[in-house]
């Protein structure tokens, strides 16, 4: 500050914003939403623990669907979140779904932006073309839960082997689910403790509208209740709920 | 661990408000953060300390308010007892989370040169 005429002085100013931190991010999962509309393509984020099964459901999808409508089948096409491999695309390629990984490094989560430049960027992935897009993201219960991703709905693979109260312990995460398809209940008879009521009940305290359907992957065994849910979707619309 | 996300993405927001009122410095940040936002405040504030050197929040305290969920049905307006169903017992339809997902910047106190 001057002695003459106080210049350099400075005060404090409050400014009241009242803005969503992450605004940024839901701005591009809106312009991503957009794009689904256009091209009329459904898209999934398809969440989890690591080893719930999530690329199995994909692969079984696409065997079921190929099954059920032979040539009319929809198409698929998949991204797939991961920190260090591709070995998940590389497994939903070979299952006949167009796929392409988002290598995260060290980040735990899918966020808006890197769909879309994974939209535009992956070379030669025609999701354009596809009826769903399965948005297969990082293996975790916590972090991807808060990151809209222009998504039409959201789906938790929740294996029986990671235990009936894994929705207590990650509520932000199963609140945000319009479906949990339990996964691997071919093991079921090896857990002789797993109390599926114990797990609805779970689910009913932090769900608002709890829905869960029981798939064995593998074994293609309740596959198709998950393909009709699938089919009841709008097409290429806003979010669920 | 997100709140590192979530962190830069406050920097860049608070860094562009700064900017806007011509600001040389920002002295607090305060934010709201809801119970079921699925982020830790505490985690956010040790995040904070490590990314705002180097930018113009180097010298700013960061508050943050937590906001307890609330639910309550949109028909008969029946407030969600603690950790039961989240179905109103009397229009059996699901409750609405009224407040408690925020995560929300407030207000910003930025030191600007006087005219």
């Amino acid at each position: 500050m001057c002695d003459t005429c106080g210049c350099g002085d400075s005060s404090i100013v409050p400014v009241e914003i009242h803005e969503n931190i992450l605004a940024d991010n839901d701005r591009v999962a809106g312009h991503n939403r957009e794009h689904f509309a256009a091209a009329s393509v459904t898209a999934i984020n398809v969440m989890g623990s690591p080893g719930s099964g999530k690329t199995a459901l994909l692969e079984a999808t696409a065997r079921v669907l190929s099954c059920r409508y032979g040539k009319d089948a929809p198409r698929l096409s998949a991204l797939s979140g991961d920190l260090a491999t591709d070995n998940d695309a590389v497994r939903l390629c070979n299952a006949g779904i167009d796929s392409r990984s988002i290598t995260t490094g060290s980040a735990c989560h899918l966020d808006a932006r890197m769909v879309h430049d994974a939209l535009h960027d992956s070379s030669g992935l025609n999701w354009q073309g596809s009826g769903y897009l399965f948005i297969e993201n990082v293996g975790n219960l916590v972090c991807p839960a808060i990151y809209d991703l222009g998504q039409t709905a959201n789906v938790i693979c929740l294996a029986v082997t990671e235990g009936e109260d894994k929705p207590l312990k990650y509520p932000v995460m199963f609140r945000k689910a319009d479906l949990v398809v339990l996964t691997k209940t071919d093991l079921e008879s090896h857990l002789p403790g797993f109390d599926i009521a114990e797990l609805e009940d779970a689910l009913a305290r932090v769900m608002p509208a709890p829905r869960m359907i029981r798939v064995a992957a593998l074994a293609e065994d309740g596959v198709d209740p998950w393909i009709d849910w699938l089919d009841a979707l709008p097409s290429g619309a806003g979010a669920v709920r | 661990m997100h709140e590192y996300s979530i962190v830069q993405a406050l920097l860049a927001q608070v860094t562009a408000e700064a900017r806007n009122h011509g600001a040389t410095a920002v002295r607090r940040v305060e934010i709201s953060i809801g119970e079921l936002a699925g982020v830790e405040p505490d985690l956010l504030e040790t995040a904070f300390e490590y990314f705002r050197e180097r930018t113009i929040c180097t010298k700013a305290e960061l508050v943050s308010r937590r906001i307890a969920a609330a639910w309550a049905c949109r028909v008969c307006g029946r407030e969600r007892r603690q950790q039961s169903y989240l179905r109103c017992e009397r229009c059996a339809r699901p409750f609405d989370l009224v407040r408690g997902d925020e995560i929300i910047l407030d207000k910003i106190d930025m030191e600007v040169p006087d005219v």
